[in-house]
């Protein structure tokens, strides 16, 4: 919106734009390490479950909003994230190594799958990996050895460099290791937008036939981005199990991979900001209706404790959403951002969408 | 010795044949056009060239070597670039980030440097920046530099496309009806942009088009085909008075 004046290549290059932009971050990560202190501890596990979800949204942002290939059963992987971290450290690993062997079991898995799901598009991937879901959901009860079967795995506490971080016991250590594993998945997510690797994904996500005239291998491509996908998704699901403390084939139903596929459609697909939106409407939602059940109960309206009211009030959201801005809550909040920036010379038709091009000669 | 030698393609889909036994040569150097009526395979050469359809018979040898043996993502490292009839460009980017993923057949790092951002990745991007801009400033797309693709005169996307394809340093450019939704206007830049890419650039430049008159402007050779069967070859002069294209175009007279 604004031009900037460049005076090096660098200036695009470098993650942040100008001191401002690094300024707003900087306040943002000061603001999330100093909110612990200030909010009370069912709160600070709220924000731990927030930060979860968006890592695993993180995941799925890469693969959907990213490349352009959609999962119906990314719930699969932050399973295998979850039982393979959980298992390893019931078997004596510590957290740090069980963590990193949790993130590679999903982001191999997630490789090998690809390689015969990607050859699927469309409308096909999602169901493919719909079955891959429902698959995971039987397996983690047939893989007893390692899942504990039925009754699941109970999380064992995290013993990190001499101290004991528990999700009850000290909430604010377990909502700093979250924090300081997102800070870190986040940067690195960053840098690939702005590498080689990020473009690529892009390219296929736009047009595949393009992108190979340009000499991007599209197998390769697209098992990459599935790879890393898995891997941050799987690394969600291990800090999950600690959120959750215990987990079990419960844990990772279907319906958790559709709750994951729509908080980044609602955050804004192909945004990083997105994933986080998305995932604090799907986290702060439930108490969002239970607190607003509450306040009508104060003056005097009784509403029933429906069952299933957040995902409806969910269901509305998007569909509100899809017609009045496609781009999710992140292009809301590009609307709101570029009105501050250019009060008052904000117009109205700004953000109207061009018209696009028919697209033919597809090979698909 | 020629750059691109198409000798006796051919190529089917299911029981029709859209390319019967086409054979020409480019030279270094040279802009070569084919030209026909619609349908008479010439999309599907240029699908042939980049490898996108593997022929049914027939050689295909680019700069000495065998390009049948590439695969249609490693074409361009062989030094082809091409752009597309109906522009193939990815419209959520800015200009700039479409000319940078046309880079990509020169990237160098592997994704775990990318992950990291290692001062290597940083380089290369500076790197691939410099061409970007060169080619930026060869083509006179300054003003669109930051614009999203979307947002964009179709004229203008024309021109950014060749971009994408000029920025991996080709040795051969495939135009895929440069001037098809073009202006009088527009048309005439397009000859303009294809003259300077052959004399400054030094690219050889096989093309496709419609447009008689920016074919006899830039071409040095034109070949005629109708119905995937090869017309005539030679000067656009000559093509434009050969009976059978004429016969081609317009039905024969006396007919």
């Amino acid at each position: 919106m604004k031009p900037r004046f460049r005076t090096s290549y660098d200036a695009d290059i470098d993650r942040f734009q100008g001191r401002w932009h690094r300024a707003q971050y900087l306040l943002l990560i000061a603001v999330a390490v100093a909110a612990p202190w200030m909010l009370g501890a069912y709160y600070v596990g709220e924000l731990s479950s927030v930060l979860v979800w968006s890592l695993a949204g993180l995941g799925l942002m890469l693969l959907v909003g990213h490349t352009g290939q959609v999962s119906l059963g990314h719930a699969a992987f932050m399973a295998i994230g979850a039982f393979t971290h959980l298992a390893l450290m019931l078997r004596g690993w510590p957290f740090l190594p069980a963590l990193i062997a949790a993130t590679l079991a999903s982001g191999i898995s997630g490789a090998l799958l690809a390689l015969p799901i990607l050859r699927l598009s469309g409308i096909y991937l999602a169901i493919a990996t719909l079955a891959l879901g429902i698959l995971v959901e039987d397996l983690a009860i047939i893989a007893e050895p390692i899942t504990g079967g039925v009754r699941g795995l109970v999380a064992p506490p995290i013993d990190m460099f001499g101290f004991t971080i528990d999700r009850y016991g000290t909430p604010i250590a377990f909502y700093y290791l979250c924090l300081s594993v997102v800070v870190l998945v986040t940067l690195a997510y960053a840098n690939l937008l702005r590498s080689p690797t990020g473009r690529a994904f892009m390219a296929v996500r736009d047009s595949e036939i393009s992108a190979r005239a340009l000499g991007v291998n599209i197998t390769r491509t697209k098992t990459l981005a599935f790879a890393l996908s898995c891997a941050i998704t799987g690394l969600a699901g291990a800090l999950y199990a600690h959120l959750a403390q215990a987990v079990n084939f419960e844990s990772f139903l279907v319906i958790i991979s559709i709750a994951l596929l729509l908080q980044v459609i609602v955050g804004g697909l192909g945004s990083i900001h997105g994933a986080f939106f998305g995932a604090v409407v799907i986290v702060l939602l439930p108490q969002g209706i239970a607190i607003g059940r509450d306040l009508l109960a104060d003056v005097g309206i009784r509403v029933a404790a429906y069952p299933g009211l957040d995902m409806a009030v969910f269901a509305v959201i998007i569909i509100v959403l899809m017609i009045l801005e496609p781009r999710g809550l992140y292009g809301v909040w590009i609307r709101v951002r570029t009105w501050l920036e250019l009060f008052p010379l904000y117009r109205k038709g700004m953000f109207k969408r061009a018209r696009s091009y028919l697209k033919t000669e597809r090979l698909k | 010795m020629s750059l691109l030698q198409v000798n006796n393609v051919s190529l089917s889909f299911g029981g029709i044949r859209a390319i019967d036994g086409v054979s020409f040569s480019v030279e270094p150097g040279e802009v070569f056009t084919i030209v026909g009526p619609n349908g008479a395979g010439k999309s599907s050469l240029f699908n042939l060239i980049s490898r996108f359809y593997h022929p049914a018979g027939g050689a295909i040898r680019f700069d000495g070597e065998d390009l049948l043996e590439r695969k249609p993502h490693e074409v361009i490292d062989a030094g082809i670039a091409r752009t597309f009839q109906n522009i193939e460009l990815f419209d959520h980017a800015t200009v700039l980030d479409n000319l940078l993923i046309g880079r990509h057949s020169r990237r160098q790092t592997r994704w775990f440097e990318d992950l990291l951002f290692l001062p290597r990745v940083r380089r290369e991007e500076r790197s691939h920046r410099r061409a970007v801009e060169e080619v930026i400033d060869f083509l006179e797309l300054a003003a669109y530099r930051d614009r999203m693709i979307q947002g964009l005169p179709y004229g203008v996307r024309k021109v950014v496309e060749i971009a994408q394809a000029l920025v991996s340093q080709p040795k051969l450019l495939l135009l895929d009806e440069p001037a098809s939704g073009l202006s009088v206007e527009e048309t005439e830049n397009m000859a303009w942009w294809i003259e300077d890419m052959q004399k400054d650039l030094g690219l050889t430049i096989v093309m496709v088009e419609h447009d008689m008159g920016l074919v006899s402007q830039v071409s040095d050779r034109v070949l005629a085909i109708a119905e995937g069967r090869p017309l005539a070859e030679g000067s656009p002069a000559e093509i434009q008075a050969h009976p059978e294209v004429i016969r081609a175009w317009l039905g024969g007279v006396g007919e």
